[in-house]
């Protein structure tokens, strides 16, 4: 919302300067977006005339102008060379000397020679004060302009314009009285009395005015005040409203068309002119018919729908309610006999409208916001007086269709609630002061005070609205603030025990080497299908492009995709991660908390200490099992299986579980299908491992944890080492083998490992050899050999049992 | 002792002194004091002297046998370090090559935040909630009194879910206030809860990311009210940005959830084209917040006249930007490892009040 000073001051007696002006809106809540001072740079500008403008002896198209400068500090006569055509004797222009700054040509005047005439400054276009893009003609100025003042001053130029954001509630703020009063009641003026004695009509307009709704829809437009002006004169708008207008960037078009601008600019009162020449019939107000068409002001036509509110002459629609009017019955210069419209329209099917029909207008932006509705008539007696000054004419008596909607209300304030919430005291005295002066009605004097809405304030709904209104006026930076007070002594942990399991994995990926990243939570859907997502139901209705339109079924691919990112800049070995929900379905339960990673390419930087390797199922699996240990699970407990969803490889990847249904992990080396699918090369052929935590399925222990660790028994003997190399056939996992040989014997043997596997012609095809290093752990007395030779038979019988697997020999 | 002796001791120190390695030490040695060495063959002949000349030589033999070895020892123990030094001298190694290669990892900004800010409102009492991205209409809006048709509605440029028949239209929460909601129709007051989380906007250019993260507080008691959200908020943005007297002001504004509603101004000043927060001529808008409207309790099955309280939501991007110095809020979610490392964090450096939020 926009407004000039001078505008504001139209409503304001005020002496505040604009410092203070724009420090106090903010505060009471309409906040200053910007502030234009468009004098600036051109204050050393003068009005002059142009005594003489003869030819130029050496050039056909320039004048050589005398021109009076006045008697200000620039006095006197002084010649200039002129090129513009309109420069003519008598003529009131602006004059720049030589040495001033032309802000719309960026440079700096000096006396110069034009084909031998001296020039000693210049008569400026509006381009060339930066005030336009107009450069057909210098600057004319009225005839009764006085010679030798600031060009700004005698312009309008010298008044601020203030652009400020109107929050939805405030739609009394969208005209320049309603900031105004809101000033006057922070103290800074006074607001000026609004004159709208009736004008009297002379005869029965010849339009009458039909509201046609059925009573489900008879809110879309419950009053109409309609008045018929014959007899006017539809010529240019005077310089004062032409100023007002332009300063906030509109173009004057009509002395009509600038009346309503001037309404709802500063009224916040939009209104409609037709040509009454041009209605055919009466006006009905109706909703739209199937089918029909409108050709509205903006030149373009639209299809109108049932739901939409029309203003339509005995034949078809000719605007649309509150919104803009068509193109058939506008005013032009030609216009005599007008037929003004000044009505409700309901916010909502309005705002419905517009949205419908893609089309903003100053009319519905107030409209939607929801306007007085008890300044209809007042309103149209102001614009008919306006009419009558600019336009002359003869004014019918007012046409009244339906009932002003009702909008009285009262509501209670009890004066210790602006204490009691709002948190300041504010006397009752002023609580009264600042009601009063925002249009409230206020009765009582005990505690509390009832108050009375002003029509124009639709957004006060209660109490604390009543508290809002008192405490924004008096000031938030009177309140006092209070530091919270905590409901304990000391403070107790802000995370529970699965959140803060989710910052445990964060912190653990990262110190495991992992950079974390933060992706979208949607993705392409022939992504998403890639990982058993995509379905309609989890994709956007309304998505910004068609690559981010599927809900994420997991975060593995925005990591692939940032990998494969990575690569193109050169950066193919990567470690990302990322902590955060992917989603199965559309209710609450479906979203679960995910830790993900993916490593590709080498598994590090190459170095003179020993070779490079690239990254495989076990950097994957380390990662998930350090995961799965860090925010507690129990990882002894945990198996390992060889399924994997589809999107890693088949025969490198697998699942952590906990028993045979609770999946804790997958992990693996992503398929090659997949990565081709998305597009993603990585690094000349290298995998790339990944994996996929739940954390949330991570099981929370029972009951009140401890936080006793168990006795530490720590044995007094030795552990004993033996190695044993068992062949197996190739399907027989390291897993089983393990298994049986921790199984051999349960109190003696605490751990077992996989040194080594080899594979090779010596042992057969089919056939590998498994290196199981195992740790016997004495408790009461050292082992003799004999009883370590019954442990080493008991394990290597297992194992053949078990796995069919011999000692190698 | 006799000068015999005498001249054999400077003899003997001699060559312990001349033995250039172990190896001729230790001949020196078995020269001396091996079986057959000069001075045992000496001892040997203790015998055929008489008592008395056999007592005073014994004891000179004695004598200069130990002198001897201890001198053996000492000669023995220089040659050893004198060996060491030779073998260290000769295995240098280039000490400027690079170690070993070590990943270390970081904390994207947005979870640093989060937790710094998790860290400075737990110290006041609150608790992290949470909620569905994927959240009903009702909770995301109409229970926060944006009915349909509000005009807020449409400023939420809001992500819809397709309907599925169940007459629910399902949509990406656009802030984190859903959850003040869910809060509020499970727990009875008093509550104390913030709401870290993602939230989504029909919305992409420059200033606007379709994702992003807000932090959302609900505070609902009794006797809670303005005051404490300003001294709340103040307290909070001053420990953020390590300012003490950060300069913070309320501005009166509009939200349908909170009725007073303000928005918050941090000061700054950008002198000499330089941003920086603190004291300074201009200010800097950081977030929303206002007393809860009663028609949220209500919805909520919540005694609007017995109790009330105060909400509020930040951008966590935000914060950040203004904090580390971002400039780009839509390098954010692009993962480029350059970026993530450069304003990523330690593992290390988990935030908390008594520890530091960030050094």
């Amino acid at each position: 919302m926009k407004f000039s000073i001078g505008w504001l001051k139209e409503h304001l007696d005020t002496d505040a300067g604009l410092d203070r002006i724009t420090e106090t809106l903010t505060m009471v809540g309409l906040e200053v977006e910007s502030v234009t001072d468009r004098a600036k740079g051109l204050e050393g500008f003068v009005t002059a005339r142009v005594l003489e403008a003869k030819p130029h002896p050496d050039a056909d198209r320039l004048r050589v102008c005398t021109v009076d400068t006045g008697t200000g500090e620039a006095s006197g006569t002084t010649e200039v060379v002129c090129g513009a055509p309109n420069a003519r004797a008598g003529m009131i222009g602006v004059f720049a000397a030589a040495g001033s700054y032309i802000p719309g040509t960026d440079i700096t005047l000096k006396k110069t020679k034009i084909r031998g005439v001296t020039s000693n400054g210049m008569l400026l276009s509006e381009r060339e004060m930066g005030l336009s893009d107009e450069h057909d003609g210098i600057i004319e100025l009225a005839a009764d302009t006085p010679i030798g003042v600031p060009a700004v001053e005698a312009m309008g130029l010298d008044d601020a314009v203030i652009d400020i954001a109107v929050t939805p509630n405030r739609g009394d703020c969208l005209g320049v009285r309603g900031i105004a009063r809101d000033l006057a009641a922070a103290g800074l003026g006074v607001l000026k009395p609004l004159a709208a004695e009736p004008v009297p009509g002379t005869f029965e307009s010849p339009v009458k005015v039909h509201l046609e709704f059925d009573g489900d829809t008879a809110g879309a437009c419950p009053y109409f005040v309609g008045r018929a002006i014959r007899g006017v004169d539809n010529g240019e708008s005077p310089r004062w409203l032409k100023d007002l207008l332009l300063a906030i960037g509109l173009r004057p078009i009509s002395a009509l068309v600038d009346i309503t601008n001037f309404m709802t600019i500063g009224l916040n009162r939009p209104l409609h002119v037709f040509d009454a020449d041009k209605v055919k019939g009466d006006l009905h107000v109706r909703l739209a018919r199937p089918g029909e068409k409108l050709l509205a002001l903006d030149g373009k036509e639209y299809d109108l729908d049932g739901e939409m509110c029309v203003i339509a002459d005995d034949e078809h629609a000719e605007a649309l309610g509150g919104v803009m009017g068509g193109e058939a019955t506008g005013c032009t210069g030609e216009t005599v006999n007008v037929f003004i419209e000044s009505a409700y329209f309901d916010p909502i099917r309005t705002a419905a409208t517009g949205r419908r029909l893609n089309l903003t207008s100053d009319a519905r932006f107030r409209f939607e916001r929801g306007i007085d509705p008890a300044f209809l008539v007042d309103g149209m007696e102001i614009a008919t007086r306006l009419v009558r000054e600019l336009c002359g004419g003869e004014p019918s008596e007012l046409v009244i269709a339906g009932a002003e909607p009702p909008w009285k209300r009262d509501i209670d304030l009890r004066v210790d609630r602006v204490r009691a919430l709002g948190g300041v005291d504010v006397p009752a005295d002023e609580i009264k002061r600042i009601l009063g002066q925002l249009g409230f009605t206020v009765e009582g004097d005990g505690g509390v005070l009832k108050t009375g809405v002003p029509s124009w304030r639709g957004d006060i709904v209660g109490e604390a609205d009543l508290v809002e209104e008192v405490v924004r006026i008096h000031g938030y930076d009177r309140i006092p603030p209070v530091a919270l007070e905590r409901p304990t002594d000391l403070p107790v942990p802000a995370l529970d025990f699965v959140q803060h399991r989710r910052t445990l994995a964060r912190r653990a990926l990262a110190s495991r080497g992992l950079v974390e990243a933060v992706t979208l939570s949607f993705l392409a859907k022939a992504h998403a299908r890639l990982f058993g997502g995509g379905a309609d139901e989890l994709c956007l209705v309304n998505p910004i492009s068609s690559d981010l339109d599927a809900m994420r079924p997991s975060l593995l691919p925005n990591l692939i995709a940032a990998a494969g990112r990575n690569a193109d800049r050169g950066i193919a070995d990567s470690a990302l991660f990322e902590v955060g929900p992917q989603y199965a379905g559309r209710d609450p339960g479906d979203q679960a908390m995910v830790a993900a990673g993916l490593r590709s390419g080498r598994d590090h930087r190459r170095c003179w200490s020993g070779p490079v390797r690239p990254v495989d199922v076990f950097d994957a699996k380390a990662d998930a099992l350090g995961v799965l240990a860090q925010v507690g699970a129990p990882v002894g407990k945990i198996q390992v299986t060889a399924q994997a969803p589809g999107w890693y490889h088949p025969g490198r990847s697998g699942s952590l579980t906990l028993g045979p249904k609770l999946v804790l992990a997958h992990f693996g080396e992503i398929h090659p299908g997949v990565q081709n699918r998305m597009d993603v090369k990585g690094a000349q052929g290298a995998p790339m491992a990944g994996f996929e935590v739940f954390i949330d399925r991570v099981p929370i222990p029972k009951g009140r944890k401890s936080a006793a660790r168990p006795h530490l028994n720590l044995p007094s003997f030795h552990g004993v080492k033996r190695d044993f190399a068992f062949v197996v056939d190739q399907a027989v996992t390291a897993e089983a083998v393990l298994r049986a040989v921790r199984g051999a014997d349960k109190s003696l043997i605490v751990d077992a490992t996989v040194f080594d596997v080899f594979a090779g012609d010596a042992l057969g095809p089919g056939r590998k050899s498994l290196a199981v290093n195992v740790v016997l752990q004495p408790v009461e007395r050292t082992l003799t050999d004999a009883e370590i030779d019954a442990v080493a038979d008991k394990v290597v019988a297992g194992v053949e049992k078990a796995t069919g697997g011999v000692l190698r020999t | 002792m006799s000068n015999d002796l005498e001249s054999l001791k400077s003899e003997m120190l001699a060559a312990v002194a001349a033995a250039g390695s172990t190896q001729a030490l230790e001949a020196v040695r078995v020269g001396e004091l091996g079986k057959k060495g000069r001075i045992t063959g000496l001892m040997k002949e203790l015998g055929g002297l008489d008592p008395q000349e056999r007592k005073a030589r014994g004891q000179a033999l004695n004598a200069l046998k130990d002198e001897v070895a201890r001198a053996l020892e000492a000669r023995k123990a220089d040659l050893a370090q004198d060996d060491l030094d030779a073998r260290l001298a000769g295995e240098g190694v280039d000490i400027t090559l690079p170690v070993r290669p070590e990943q270390t990892g970081c904390i994207h900004p947005i979870s640093q935040t989060i937790d710094e800010a998790i860290a400075i409102f737990g110290e006041m009492g609150f608790t992290v909630a949470e909620g569905p991205d994927i959240e009903e209409d009702w909770y995301n809006f109409t229970a926060l009194n944006i009915p349909p048709d509000h005009p807020a509605r449409q400023e939420h440029d809001t992500f819809y879910l397709p309907d599925t028949g169940d007459g629910q239209r399902k949509v990406l929460r656009t802030h984190t206030s859903p959850v003040q909601i869910r809060t509020m129709q499970q727990t009875k007051p008093p509550i104390r809860i913030i709401v870290p989380g993602r939230t989504y906007r029909c919305d992409y250019d420059a200033t606007h990311s379709p994702m992003f993260h807000q932090v959302e507080g609900l505070l609902v008691d009794q006797t809670t009210h303005m005051g404490h959200l300003k001294g709340c908020l103040i307290d909070f943005c001053r420990a953020f940005f390590d300012v003490d007297d950060l300069p913070v002001r309320f501005r009166p504004s509009y939200f349908p959830f909170t009725e007073p509603s303000a928005e918050v101004d941090i000061g700054c000043t950008r002198e000499g084209g330089q941003f920086r927060i603190g004291h300074g001529d201009d200010w800097m808008e950081i977030l929303g917040c206002g007393m809860v409207n009663p028609k949220v309790l209500e919805n909520c099955g919540i005694d609007s006249s017995v109790y009330q309280g105060f909400a509020f939501g930040v951008g966590i991007e935000r914060l950040a930007m203004l904090k580390f110095g971002i400039p780009d809020l839509r390098t954010f979610f692009e993962s480029d490892l350059r970026w993530l490392r450069h304003y990523g964090f330690s593992p290390l450096q988990a935030p908390s009040m008594v520890g530091g939020l960030d050094r």
